[in-house]
């Protein structure tokens, strides 16, 4: 039997670790799985619930968790071949955005329409991560069917951002986010169709990829629009996001638009180092006019700092970039009308008749949605419906795929001059809760730098750049790759990510504001307060 | 209240009918379109269903290869092109047989296109049918309407869905509009979807059973007045599933449009329901060229990639066209040009063959089905094949006639009892008693009562008017109930009366 010194490292200190830090830790022995879960645990119990809470969870799988966390503990003190064979990841808690079906675990989708809905079926990654015995702690909180950027438009109540409670942690996936950011999870699933797992991650100062499309299977991803969504890895540094991507990317026979060819060496990319010689192109058309100062000043020092490290910065413009928001506003929504056509109260979810006879079919699934589906779930099937409509398909369908190919020249052309493309994540930091809910375009332009991948299908990935002067908030810094190459986003991001904590003297979520036990009375005052920190960050 | 109808002879005086027909074929491949359950007819209800048929969160289709092959097969049976790439689409809809409330289906490029079909008419002429396209689909599952009236979803008190039918490979047949047929339009609608039912069977891809849904016609029928260009308004009767309900609906919307045409209205472009106790129509749904079905090109599907060396692979594994085939089996079986071509218009040669691969002879087959199936099928308003009648039932039969144990006259009645279910040809025989009498005992006694009740028969016979002998053969018959084995009497009287046969 190993010995497990038991307590060795105290729980607020094992929260913070590192997935590939907790991974090893895990494997030398110095902690156990069922430790780690429970810390987890002890942390969402902490700081998720009540009125002030982050509430990054919708549901918590506390037995379940533990359950693997022992499986694997108990495989690691046995000790031989099957310790041998664990993966890596074996034992390191994870979370999982509430769009992914799992069995055993509700699956919402953060709309009432599916309240109480089990999967008797578990999504593609989900049975990637039973496989490599990663404990499940439960279903994060999102934009109701991932449409937002502020997780606002949940059924289940907003997520809070952990550097502040009245600011939002972005959308769609705000809920795996702020659950990384507030150590509620050291690893989180999301899924990014416009930006819903970039966005989040900037304003939360976390890491973020969007996998090229076709990396990782959609099967069993509540789909919002099929040609643009792509899940993706969420945490706290670029190797633990390389480490997930690589558990859940490959093949799938499942997804059509799974990509045949074997995953790169994603991991190996991240340790590379260096990016001498790489060239890296800023996209004119995303950074100045728009973008918050705070924002642009601290992209323009990651900038330096590549330059420093011996990248080429050249400058790349991508002309219908500007036309990239409206078009997706045309092919999402047209998409999402369609997918959404199966919540009708039929086979599963929430059923809801007509207070009026006559109890018609029609009327059964017309009550259904009505009352099932948000405003903006409703908002973006009428957008879609109407753009599918015969007599304006042509004009607008028809015309946003025309200038999807001209977003993915517009990269082509990019990638012929620089090796990967660098902009800010998010035009501005964290807005306030509540400040854009009645303001859709305004809420719309949050993704004007994260759509361009989407549209095009190459792959993103967004991490932490420093706070911005004037709210002492988080800034994430984008980069983009051509189609196939993710391994460029994490050699790249893992250099900057060194570079830039070195020069803070740490990581940045060492400068989060300590959040306030729920258990604790709260005081609101010393989280909303805009930290002090230093210009250079 | 039924709609009026004209005369068909003053209908094909007046108006020039046009025909169009869609046909969808059920393909009869191990698993589903697009996913891995089992594609089997008549299992319990929603037993062969998974997530995907179900159209539950999350899921997404997977192109079933073997019903790309099966797709192509007809295409080039139908003399189409092969689209080297083609695509899916979403047609959109809200229906409780539509897991997804929309139908994956090929919409502006279907996998073939531009065939046609050589068909042959009871008079012997060739009558060529454009094919406009085939193109490959997702069945619906099959609602069934409790209550209410008439079995439809408006009234019903509820409905029951069985998604095992959902998902199951179609290729929808379109014709482009079919002109000139004139007074045998309905005619060449029954040999059309016969011809297809007759291609697909052929080709294996298909259970090709009309009864259970395998293949399923669509009729269009316009009408306009001879000469003129612009065709008429169509409507389009649903679900017409058998070959004589294919021939009588097209005939009845024939006689219907020229009803209203004549009393100066416009048609209705509709749906018609077929309605095969009354051999009429009754209005459906209003359809137009405008109904949006809102399609878009299906974002989970990559688009099916045909290579040349794959179609020429497919087009080497053919079976012979079905023109080869008749001749073939005509020469076989040794029928006249007259034989065969009734047997084929009475939609009996692949029962014929059945029964002779069961063991018949060529004739006895024919004279099976062609004497004694075909009527019944007639008098209870279904195809031949339909009626349920076993090859080996007609095979068991014949031998009982051969071995003398039973004559035609039962035979044919036994075949009844076989059809009521009332056993099998053996076990009928012996609970109804049947048996041929051949014991002469009793027919000698039989004769003698019969020739001393027409004694003027009995001289003409010795007289040698042997054609007169039915009369006596009759009245022994009759003595006996019919179980008399009539050639063995006839012998007998010959003998008895000294006359040479």
């Amino acid at each position: 039997m190993t010995e497990t010194p038991t307590g060795a490292i105290p729980a607020r200190e094992l929260i913070r670790l590192s997935a590939a830090d907790l991974a090893n830790r895990l494997a030398a022995g110095e902690v156990t799985s069922v430790e780690a879960t429970q810390a987890y645990l002890d942390r969402i119990a902490d700081v998720d619930g009540g009125e002030r809470g982050v509430n990054a969870f919708l549901h918590v799988n506390a037995e379940e968790a533990l359950a693997v966390a022992a499986e694997v503990d108990a495989i690691r003190a046995t000790g031989g071949e099957a310790a041998g064979a664990l993966h890596e990841l074996a034992g390191v808690p994870i979370a999982i955005k509430d769009l992914i079906v799992t069995v055993g675990q509700p699956t919402t989708a953060g709309s009432k329409i599916l309240e109480g809905w089990h999967s008797p079926y578990d999504a593609t990654v989900i049975k990637r991560i039973r496989a490599a015995k990663m404990p499940i702690l439960g279903k994060t909180n999102l934009d109701e069917f991932a449409m937002g950027s502020s997780t606002e438009h949940s059924a289940y109540g907003p997520t809070r951002n952990p550097w502040d409670l009245d600011r939002i942690p972005g959308g769609s996936g705000g809920g795996s986010a702020a659950a990384v950011a507030a150590f509620e999870a050291p690893l989180a699933l999301g899924t990014d169709t416009g930006g819903s797992i970039r966005q989040p991650g900037a304003v939360t100062g976390t890491v973020g990829v969007k996998p090229t499309y076709g990396s990782v299977s959609r099967y069993g991803a509540i789909a919002m629009a099929s040609s643009l969504d792509q899940i993706g890895p969420v945490s706290r540094t670029v190797l633990d996001s390389a480490l997930l991507h690589q558990v859940i990317g490959g093949h799938d026979p499942f997804d059509s638009t799974s990509l045949p060819e074997p995953l790169a060496d994603l991991v190996a990319a991240a340790r590379m180092g260096n990016v001498e010689g790489m060239r890296i192109g800023i996209i004119k058309e995303l950074h100045g006019e728009g973008y918050q100062p705070g924002v642009e000043n601290r992209f323009n020092e990651s900038l330096d700092l590549l330059r420093n490290a011996g990248a080429t910065i050249v400058e790349v413009s991508c002309p219908n970039f500007q036309y990239a928001l409206g078009a997706y506003y045309l092919i999402m929504p047209s998409e999402a009308s369609s997918n959404l056509a199966k919540f009708d109260g039929v086979r599963f979810g929430l059923r809801v008749l007509p207070e009026d006879p006559p109890l018609t079919i029609e009327r059964v699934m017309a009550a259904t949605r009505a009352s099932g589906f948000g405003d903006e779930v409703k908002r973006r099937i009428i957008l879609g419906t109407y753009a599918l409509s015969a007599g304006y398909y042509d004009a607008y369908y028809g015309s946003a795929q025309k200038v999807r190919t001209l977003v993915q020249r517009d990269f082509d052309a990019a990638f012929e001059q620089a090796d990967v493309l660098i902009s800010p994540t998010a035009p501005t930091t964290a807005f306030r809760l509540g400040e854009k809910l009645d303001d859709p375009l305004a809420m719309y332009l949050n993704d004007v730098a994260t759509i361009p991948a989407n549209l095009a299908g190459v792959p993103g990935l967004s991490l932490p750049g420093g706070l911005a002067d004037e709210d002492g908030l988080p800034v994430g810094i984008q980069l983009l790759a051509p189609a196939r190459e993710d391994a460029r986003l994490y050699r790249v991001g893992a250099v900057l990510e060194s570079l830039l904590e070195q020069s803070w003297g740490g990581p940045m979520l060492d400068r989060a504001p300590a959040l306030a036990s729920t258990a604790d009375s709260v005081d609101s005052s010393a989280v909303t307060a805009a930290p002090n920190h230093g210009g250079s960050l | 209240m039924s709609d009026a109808t004209l005369s068909f002879e003053e209908a094909m005086e007046k108006y020039d009918p046009v025909l169009g027909f869609e046909v969808h074929v059920e393909l009869n491949t191990k698993t589903k379109m697009f996913s891995s359950a089992p594609n089997v007819f008549g299992d319990e209800p929603n037993t062969n269903v998974n997530e995907v048929d179900l159209g539950l969160p999350g899921v997404l289709p997977v192109v079933n290869r073997a019903a790309i092959e099966s797709s192509i097969k007809i295409g080039l049976a139908l003399n189409c092109s092969i689209a080297e790439s083609c695509t899916f689409a979403r047609k959109q809809y809200f229906y409780p047989d539509t897991p997804k409330n929309f139908q994956t289906s090929q919409y502006e490029d279907p996998i073939a296109f531009d065939g046609y079909l050589d068909i042959e008419l009871s008079d012997g002429t060739v009558f060529r049918v454009e094919i406009e396209r085939a193109h490959m689909e997702e069945d619906a599952g099959k609602l069934t309407h409790m209550g209410g009236a008439a079995g439809r979803i408006q009234g019903a008190d509820y409905s029951l869905v069985d998604y095992n039918r959902s998902g199951v490979p179609l290729v929808e047949i379109v014709t482009k509009p079919i002109e000139g047929a004139g007074s045998r339009a309905p005619e060449l609608a029954k040999a059309y979807v016969a011809a297809v039912r007759e291609i697909v069977k052929n080709l294996g891809v298909s259970d090709a059973k009309m009864e259970r849904g395998n293949v399923r016609c669509d009729a269009n029928v316009s009408l306009r007045p001879y000469g003129r260009e612009r065709f008429g308004t169509r409507s389009e009767t649903k679900n017409v599933n058998s070959l004589r309900a294919v021939e009588h609906a097209v005939r009845y919307e024939i006689q219907r449009h020229a009803a209203v045409l004549e009393s100066g209205e416009l048609i209705v472009q509709e749906t018609r329901h077929w309605h095969q106790d009354t051999r009429t129509t009754t209005s459906g749904r209003p359809k137009s060229d405008a109904d949006d079905y809102r399609y878009f090109p299906e974002p989970d599907l990559v688009p099916v990639v045909a290579s040349r060396e794959w179609v020429e692979e497919l087009r080497a594994t053919l079976p012979e066209p079905p023109a080869e085939r008749r001749k073939r089996l005509q020469a076989d079986w040794g029928y006249s040009d007259l034989e065969f071509r009734d047997v084929v218009n009475a939609g009996v040669m692949d029962e014929i063959e059945e029964t002779i691969t069961a063991g018949a002879t060529a004739s006895v087959a024919r004279k099976w089905w062609m004497g004694e199936i075909v009527g019944r099928a007639k008098n209870a308003d279904v195809d031949p094949g339909q009626l349920g009648v076993q090859p080996a039932t007609i095979v068991e039969l014949s031998r009982m006639v051969d071995g003398g144990k039973i004559n035609n006259k039962m035979a044919a009645a036994v075949l009844d009892g076989v059809l009521a279910g009332e056993g099998t040809p053996e076990e009928i025989v012996a609970a109804r008693g049947l048996a041929v009498v051949s014991d002469d005992g009793p027919l000698l006694e039989a004769i003698d009562a019969a020739l001393a009740a027409q004694p003027d028969v009995a001289d003409k016979i010795r007289g040698g008017k042997i054609q007169a002998i039915g009369a006596i053969v009759g009245g022994v018959m009759k003595a006996t109930r019919g179980q008399a084995d009539a050639g063995r009497v006839r012998e007998l009287i010959l003998a008895k009366l000294g006359v040479e046969g």
